[in-house]
């Protein structure tokens, strides 16, 4: 599967929250923020491969939940000091519908 | 809007950290223009020390390199000395004629050194101990000459002559008064220093008055004469007797000035648009010459520059460790006991001359106010701590005097000496950080602060066991410059300046209901906060209002919202709660068979008395809790900032010795209990007797059963350091076992601040406060038991919701990919 998909609802993501999609290139994790902007990253951490999906977001930053590195949601960035990338895939909304681009 | 200018005088530590902390809150409000009459960007003047005896160079202790200021749009005039300072106009003029106009302007000029007013000052080869310039006439006259003499043997004047002596010199130490340091050591200690440095082959003259400086034959200083008519030799004289703040030019701004620029708590002067910070000022009638301090004052001004408008500066204590290597010297507070007011004030002094080590703690009234350390300063972090958080030691006065490792169990197998450890020593051992890339990282980045230092290395940032290890890193190689947080006073988190107890005050007068209410109302730095602050106000306005503020699941640690514990590997762990550790065949055959079903890898019995089921996958979680349900198991919360387990013996039920029914006691416990948020986890234990195995001696709350009632214990814990519990009351019935410890619960639910466990939570309010409420006034212990079950009344158990409510299925649920072509 590549090329744009739709995955779910913008609600089906809960706000400071996250859902995880289960794709051929392995788990993915949308992450919804405040202001309703929604973001996809490798649901690894670049630090020992924490599930990402599962930690607090907070502005545009999560912080993973094992051991608190905190990586940038637009660019899959870890946040200064740290170092490394989660890698990111594109994602729109469209009416309220959330849709991904696989490669 | 056009940006408001903001002009710096004074391109110091004190200043650029005004700026630097400006920048972090409102990078885009001012045009910066900063003057400095130093030809350097911004450096380490603390430094110049290590420089001048040759342990570092002047590259090392760069802070602001030329191209910050560039970066940071900041329009820097080296070289230029302010002149004057046009209040109408607004703006500032330096010796070359450059002006600047301000809307603000932070001065920031430190302090000039006090030269002797005695005849020969001005020869050439008489300088003062302050800046590059100074550090580089002192390293070059070391290469030429033989003799110098360095007036004052305070912390700058045996800097100084260490790395005169460190760079070939004979050097003579010329002190006015009967013993060295004397502002910082008492006489006994002193005379150990002085001892040990002149073993380094440093001269000392004390009581000598120095009345004039006689020329050579080439006009340069030759020699120094005292006032009793005797002479020495002398290329080099520097003078350190002790610094001025530097006031000129506020004074010919007609700022007003007393000993210092005067200041209030928000660094303001008296012209509201000028505000001053760093060895320049007065601030209630104290001029600080320690940098700690002077970058308090520098967080609270660029606060109000920044237009925040929170945080007053209230004055600090201060710490000085003397940075001559080899030299274990530290000092805080009032080490005479003579400012600290009446009272009763005591001296507890250990004196070992021949191993040379001397300690004096000076304690007023059950707190601790000042303290020397000679020869191991290995405590004086903590000894800081004790004294700037005023905190009571009186159940630890006894033995006070031999460390922190003393009280409880560090878990550092003895390790406590930093300066001792080699490079490749491991440090955290959670993080695997080792004692060199501590020292490394500090020096590399320039950090002064624990907080800093956990950024760059993870050290101490995991279990925090290790935490007064790399204090007392940070404080060795930084120097006095290292201040210890007010563990008081600190603020949450980087989001906001409010403490604790202020975060959970406005909650309560204010009746704050949600997060972004407090985060509105105490003016949060950050749109939604960190991973810090949300699950901390999470849990303060559900506990504070109970039935009234929501809990916000996306304020929770995963361990919380998904009611299991997360594993390296992303799966979860179910632990299923036995009330007092007891189990019935039929529970446990509904959890060999759930084991089973869901593939679980690993079963383990753990330290809970309970069993754990290792490595269930997400999705799966609410099929199993249902299945559990069945057999009516419900959550045991081992992921949870909440009840953990009450822990049993088997007790009067089956033990010989047995004198209370404890397993009974146990579950009557944990029942009440069910459901309990708290500010860290909670965890409980009856014994049937004084053997006590059920540990009751190392838990939040400990009851030990006797022939006449129980004696109830709290505040233990057997984590990371080992605290052992502390006596509350006896008791005579479970009615009453219940009572109480309810009452505390809740008093720790209402006032403790999240993540600190019962143990720290009673080191900082103190035992007293704690019986005074539960103990001695019964009508408060039942108010706070019937809040605690007021509180409890509605419980559901969270496994079930899970099965039950769909809203919160979906935190367990995958999205599986449809196709849809675009
Ligand atoms: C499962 C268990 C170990 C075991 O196999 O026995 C355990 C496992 C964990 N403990 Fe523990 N502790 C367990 C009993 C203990 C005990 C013994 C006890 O309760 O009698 C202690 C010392 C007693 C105490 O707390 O006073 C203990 C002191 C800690 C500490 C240090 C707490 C402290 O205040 O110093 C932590 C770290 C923390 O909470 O921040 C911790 C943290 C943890 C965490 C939750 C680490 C984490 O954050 O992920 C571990 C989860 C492992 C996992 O992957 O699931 N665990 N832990 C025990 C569960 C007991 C239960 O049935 O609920
Ligand atoms: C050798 C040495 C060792 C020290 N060791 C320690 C230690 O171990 N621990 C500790 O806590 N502290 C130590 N200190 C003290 C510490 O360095 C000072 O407290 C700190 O630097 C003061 O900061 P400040 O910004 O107020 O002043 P400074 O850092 O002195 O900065 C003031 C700057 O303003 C400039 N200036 C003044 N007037 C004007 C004007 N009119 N126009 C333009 N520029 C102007 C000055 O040239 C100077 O560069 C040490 C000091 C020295 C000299
Ligand atoms: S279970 Fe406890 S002691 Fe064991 S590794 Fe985990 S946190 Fe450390
Ligand atoms: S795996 Fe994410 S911080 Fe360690």
């Amino acid at each position: 599967m590549s090329g744009w998909v739709k995955v779910c609802g913008l609600n089906d993501i809960p706000m400071l929250g996250s859902r995880v999609v289960d794709s051929a290139q392995g788990n993915i994790a949308l992450f919804r923020t405040a202001d309703d902007k929604v973001f996809g990253l490798h649901d690894k951490c670049p630090h020992k491969g924490g599930p990402l999906s599962q930690g607090i977001v907070h502005g545009d930053t999560v912080t993973c939940p094992l051991h608190g590195w905190k990586i940038g949601l637009a660019d899959g960035q870890a946040v200064a000091p740290d170092q490394g990338c989660a890698g990111r895939f594109e994602v729109r909304l469209e009416a309220d519908a959330v849709w991904l681009k696989l490669s | 809007m056009k940006k408001q200018k903001l002009v710096v005088v004074g391109n110091g530590m004190a200043g650029i950290r005004a700026v630097e902390e400006l920048l972090k809150l409102a990078p885009d409000l001012y045009d910066i223009t900063v003057f400095g009459a130093e030809p350097h960007g911004n450096y380490n003047r603390i430094l110049l020390s290590p420089v001048l005896a040759g342990e570092m160079t002047l590259a090392d202790i760069v802070l602001n390199d030329l191209d910050w200021y560039k970066d940071n749009g900041i329009t820097l005039h080296t070289g230029k000395t302010v002149v004057k300072i046009d209040r109408i106009g607004r703006k500032v003029i330096a010796d070359d004629g450059t002006e600047a106009v301000y809307d603000r302007l932070l001065l920031a000029t430190g302090s000039l050194p006090f030269i002797l007013p005695v005849p020969g000052k001005e020869l050439p080869g008489v300088i003062a101990y302050r800046d590059i310039a100074d550090t580089e006439t002192m390293i070059a006259a070391a290469s030429s000459y033989k003799h110098a003499v360095v007036i004052g043997a305070g912390l700058l004047g045996l800097e100084a002559a260490n790395g005169l002596k460190l760079r070939g010199m004979e050097v003579t130490v010329v002190h006015l008064g009967d013993w060295i340091m004397e502002r910082q050591l008492d006489q006994a200690s002193a005379d150990m220093l002085k001892s040990s440095l002149e073993a380094k082959g440093l001269n000392f003259l004390l009581n000598k008055q120095t009345e004039m400086l006689l020329p050579n034959s080439s006009g340069r200083v030759g020699a120094v004469r005292f006032k009793d008519g005797s002479e020495i030799p002398a290329d080099l004289v520097v003078m350190a007797a002790g610094i001025r703040p530097n006031t000129a030019l506020a004074e010919s701004a007609k700022l007003y000035c007393n000993r210092g620029i005067v200041v209030n708590d928000t660094l303001q002067t008296y012209d509201p648009r000028i505000y001053a910070v760093g060895e320049c000022v007065a601030h209630r009638g104290v001029a600080y010459g320690l940098v700690a301090p002077l970058f308090e004052q520098a967080k609270v001004c660029a606060n109000h520059l920044a237009q925040m408008g929170i945080g007053r500066y209230q004055g600090s204590v201060t710490s000085t460790k003397l940075k001559v290597t080899g030299v274990d010297l530290f000092s805080a507070g009032d080490f005479m006991g003579e400012q600290s007011g009446k009272g009763n004030v005591d001296a507890i002094v250990l004196h070992d001359p021949s191993g040379g080590v001397y300690k004096k703690l000076v304690v007023k009234n059950d707190t601790l106010v000042g303290a020397v350390l000679y020869g191991d300063t290995a405590d004086g972090a903590w000894y800081f701590q004790l004294i700037k958080d005023g905190q009571s030691i009186r159940e630890i006065r006894d033995h006070l005097m031999f460390g922190q490792n003393n009280v409880g169990d560090a878990g550092h197998a003895g390790q406590s000496h930093a300066a001792a450890m080699p490079d490749t020593a491991e440090v955290c051992g959670c993080n695997g950080v080792c004692k060199g890339a501590i020292v490394k990282a500090i020096k590399e980045h320039g950090l002064f602060s624990l907080e800093d230092v956990r950024k760059h290395t993870k050290a101490s940032s995991s279990c925090g066991s290790c935490t007064g290890l790399v204090e007392q890193i940070l404080a060795s190689t930084v120097g006095g410059a290292y201040q210890p947080a007010e563990s008081k006073n600190k603020p949450v988190c980087g989001c906001t300046d409010h403490p604790h107890g202020e975060v959970r005050k406005a909650i309560r007068e204010q009746h704050l209901l949600t997060i972004p209410d407090v985060m509105r109302t105490l003016g949060w730095k950050t749109p939604n906060g960190c991973a810090s602050c949300r699950p901390a106000l999470n849990y303060y306005l559900i506990s504070t209002w109970p039935g009234e503020a929501k809990d916000d699941p996306q304020s929770r640690f995963i361990n919380e919202r998904a009611h299991a514990n997360i594993q390296k590997d992303g799966t979860y762990s179910v632990v299923p709660r036995m009330m007092g550790g007891l189990t019935t065949p039929d529970e446990l055959r509904a959890i060999a068979a759930a084991a089973d079903k869901y593939h679980v890898p690993t079963v383990k019995v753990t330290g809970g008395q309970r069993i754990d089921l290792l490595g269930v996958k997400k999705e799966d979680l609410p099929r199993m809790w249902a299945d559990l349900a069945q057999a009516g198991i419900l959550s045991g919360h081992a992921y949870g900032k909440s009840l953990r387990t009450v822990k049993t013996c088997v007790g009067a039920e089956h033990c010989r010795f047995g004198t209370q029914r404890s397993m009974d006691m146990g579950v009557k416990l944990e029942k009440m209990l069910l459901g309990m948020w708290s500010p860290h986890k909670v965890k409980l234990a009856v014994s049937g007797c004084p053997r006590n195995c059920a540990e009751a001696g190392i838990k939040d709350v400990g009851v030990i059963g006797l022939e006449s009632g129980y004696e109830l214990y709290v505040a233990g814990n057997g984590g990371i350091k080992t605290e052992v519990a502390q006596f509350l009351c006896k008791v005579k019935s479970d009615e009453e076992v219940l009572e109480y410890s309810a009452a505390f619960l809740q008093l720790y639910r209402e006032e403790g601040y999240y993540l600190e466990r019962t143990c720290h939570y009673i080191a900082r309010v103190g035992l007293d406060h704690v019986k005074a409420a539960v103990v001695e006034d019964s009508v408060r212990r039942k108010e706070l038991h019937q809040r605690l079950l007021f509180a409890l009344q509605d419980y559901e158990d969270p496994w079930q919701q899970a099965v039950e409510k769909q809203a919160v299925r979906r935190e367990y649920e995958v999205i599986k990919l449809v196709e849809v072509t675009a």
